[in-house]
């Protein structure tokens, strides 16, 4: 799960890591309110959505005066900014963080991430603050620190110290950074994060240490036993879809291919996905219908893929072990009674109660198309797009009893 | 012979009681597996499906000389029941739960780096379907039917996609020694140069399918592994060609965020070290008779 800055930043700034003064904003009125709350005489109006490089989006204002933040929020506020985390459809921006300027002296990148090599959490630093890691990674690979810490005792100050003495940081400053690393570590590990970005961490012109920018991501699986972090879920953020299919227990994905896929087990979704490809077909999604799907769980996967209009065939690729093909044949029949299929299906079931399942559906009288391996399947849902022309779609349920 | 469990392991199941733990408690029974009671605290000193329950794991063990444990129990209390097993002298856990914290993963495999190497517990999973040895035993949730007996290793991440890879094995008469499934977790017990390790020193196997899938280190370190280690011919697939950058393919693990992680590139180094990958998902089983066969060890592949 990912937050705003603005929540990263409260929430590092309860373990100790400096931020500059700021708040959140939700109208241009509210903005201007802020500017006077956090006073001084310069602000950056910064627009709040779940991407980096907001900055470059022309996401990121910075004002001379209470009327300059008015006018900047105004204009950011229900704009949709386009960066290259967002895809082409861009995001709307709802919400805005109003926060004091700050002369930047020097700025370095400070990370915190699950590495699975080490299978422990690693610091990662650079002395080129404001770069994406990944060009950091690129351009200067030499320059990069890494610091793993041992899960038994957390990070130990030495640790921190040899990060920012590495990062080239003068003494007084060193003490404050080391603080900083510290608190972010602390609130990587206290609220079961994944991942902590502050970049850059800046050193003012006054010589102090801040996080002007702050990224966190949460652990899905631990968000039950972290209450204060999941209320800052923002569903406005996420595709509607997403979260109908979490309601379901399934896993979607939207892409932008033509074929749905309805699939059990996130390894062979992906497999059906490549195998679509491989056919000459694009997929339309990944979608894992997850262990033990009842019948109503199947036709909820149909609605959701359904609900892309660039769908033009289904298919339903199963191999139950801990799921029964009866169950997933009976979702589909309650799918097709249920809700309009209006394209083809191509249904390829194996595993557990096979026979069954393949009972159920022929004895339906929908128009489904089975197949008995990957391929097959995979062909025949391509071949459907071709007699479908793209066109009109046909519907599943015609030439029912 | 076969890896890690055969009809003669003694197991028990921790949750033990639930739903899940009873349906492939049943399954398991009915495939020969010895399984010989069960965990759960609070309910030691009933019987379940026959068999014992106990209130703690080290009472399982004492009474029953359980050497393996399959762990059912909900994702929040996984971690507990991990090391638990551990600390009772069980040799080989198998977690099948998914939907554990990362950090509590860091926290689990942190505790087992205190056992020395002779005493150390193996762990699969979690979130994975299990270990089967074709015919013989199996700790998990895949259909056992599917599984002709045989001399052909799998390690996968996927467990259904071990299943399609065994389906197509036996289509192209081709049978399993073992099937493992690691999980699909950042974080997971026995990475793929474990079991490989495991394949290539059991005479019982001929060659290793390995199905790996986007996200992590793990396959580019099992591709030079069997460059540098490993005599027995090996398959090699990556699910998630298709899966775009930065978006989690339903498997915690499954996400394209680093250097190396996408499909094509694991791909490619696989095709490097030497291993035979196979061109598609539907060509799991004829890329393995094709490995059998270049590599002449055809001839001694039972077929099912």
């Amino acid at each position: 799960m990912d937050i705003h800055e603005y929540q990263a930043k409260e929430l590092l700034a309860n373990f100790g890591v400096p931020v500059p003064r700021g708040g959140v904003a939700y109208t241009a009125e509210q903005a201007m309110f802020r500017a006077e709350e956090i006073g001084g005489s310069r602000w950056v109006v910064k627009a709040q959505i779940h991407s980096g490089a907001r900055g470059k989006a022309g996401g990121v204002i910075v004002c001379a005066s209470e009327h300059e933040v008015r006018v900047a929020a105004a204009d950011l506020l229900g704009k949709c900014l386009v960066t290259h985390q967002t895809g082409p459809a861009g995001k709307v921006v709802h919400r805005l963080y109003i926060e004091e300027a700050v002369d930047i002296a020097r700025e370095a990148y400070l990370g915190l991430v699950l590495d699975r090599r080490e299978e422990r959490v690693c610091v990662v630093a650079a002395p080129q603050g404001g770069m994406e890691i990944e060009e950091i990674a690129h351009d200067h690979p030499e320059s990069i620190l890494r610091e793993v810490i041992e899960p038994a005792v957390g990070i130990q100050p030495f640790q921190a110290r040899e990060i920012a003495f590495g990062l080239g940081f003068r003494p007084a400053e060193v003490n404050q950074a080391v603080k900083a690393i510290i608190g972010a570590y602390k609130a990587f590990r206290d609220l079961d994060s994944t991942m902590v970005e502050i970049n850059p961490l800046a050193i003012t012109s006054s010589g102090k240490v801040v996080a002007l920018d702050a990224k966190m991501t949460f652990d899905d699986n631990a968000l039950f036993r972290r209450p204060n972090v999941s209320e800052l879920r923002d569903y406005a953020e996420e595709d509607p879809r997403d979260a109908e299919a979490a309601k379901y227990g399934l896993s979607y994905i939207a892409l932008d291919g033509s074929i749905g896929c309805i699939v059990n087990g996130a390894g062979l979704a992906m497999a059906t996905m490549d195998m679509i490809k491989h056919a000459g077909g694009e997929p339309a999604n990944f979608l894992d219908i997850g262990g033990g799907a009842s019948p109503e769980r199947v036709a909820a996967a149909f609605r959701l893929v359904l609900s892309d209009p660039r769908v033009k065939v289904v298919l339903v690729n199963i191999f139950a072990g801990i799921n029964r093909c009866d169950w997933v044949a009976q979702g589909i029949v309650q799918a097709a009674n249920s809700v309009r299929v209006p394209v083809p299906v191509v249904a390829r079931l194996a595993g557990t109660n096979v026979d069954e399942g393949r009972r159920i559906l022929r004895e339906s009288t929908l128009r489904i198309t089975t197949a008995n391996g990957l391929a097959e399947a995979a062909q025949k849902a391509v071949a459907a797009l071709g007699l479908d022309g793209g066109g009109a779609r046909s519907d599943v349920t015609r030439g029912a009893a | 012979m076969s890896i890690l469990i055969d009809e003669t392991t003694r197991v028990i199941f921790q949750g033990f009681t639930g739903d899940k733990a009873t349906f492939h408690a049943r399954e398991a029974i009915d495939y020969g597996t010895c399984l010989v009671g069960g965990v759960t605290p609070g309910k030691g000193g009933t019987t379940h499906l026959g068999l014992p329950v106990f209130d703690t794991v080290k009472a399982a063990v004492r009474a029953t000389g359980a050497k393996a444990s399959g762990i059912f129990v909900p994702a929040p209390f996984c971690a507990d029941a991990i090391m638990e097993a551990a600390d009772a002298g069980i040799r080989l856990i198998v977690c099948i739960t998914d939907g554990i914290p990362a950090q509590d993963m860091i926290r689990v495999k942190r505790y087992m780096r205190r056992y020395p190497r002779e005493r150390k517990p193996v762990l699969i999973g979690p979130n994975c379907a299990g270990v089967i040895s074709a015919g013989k035993a199996m700790i998990g949730i895949m259909p056992g039917h599917i599984y002709a007996s045989g001399r052909v290793g799998i390690v996968s991440r996927s467990g259904t996609l071990g299943y399609e890879a065994a389906a197509q094995m036996r289509e192209v008469g081709l049978g399993v020694s073992t099937s493992v499934g690691i999980g699909g977790d950042p974080i997971n017990g026995s990475s793929f140069v474990d079991i490989l390790a495991l394949f290539e020193d059991d005479p019982a196997t001929d060659a290793v399918m390995m199905i790996g899938e986007i996200g992590g280190p793990q396959e580019a370190e099992a591709s030079l592994f069997v460059r540098d280690h490993m005599v027995k011919p090996v398959v090699g697939y990556v699910a998630g060609l298709t899966a775009p950058v930065g978006r989690r393919m339903g498997h915690a693990g499954a996400i394209i965020n680093a250097f190396g992680d996408s499909a094509a590139e694991k791909a490619a180094i696989m095709r490097s070290s030497g291993l035979v990958v196979a061109p598609s998902p539907a060509e799991l089983g004829a890329a393995m008779a094709l490995a059998l066969v270049r590599s002449g060890t055809a001839a001694i592949a039972v077929h099912a």
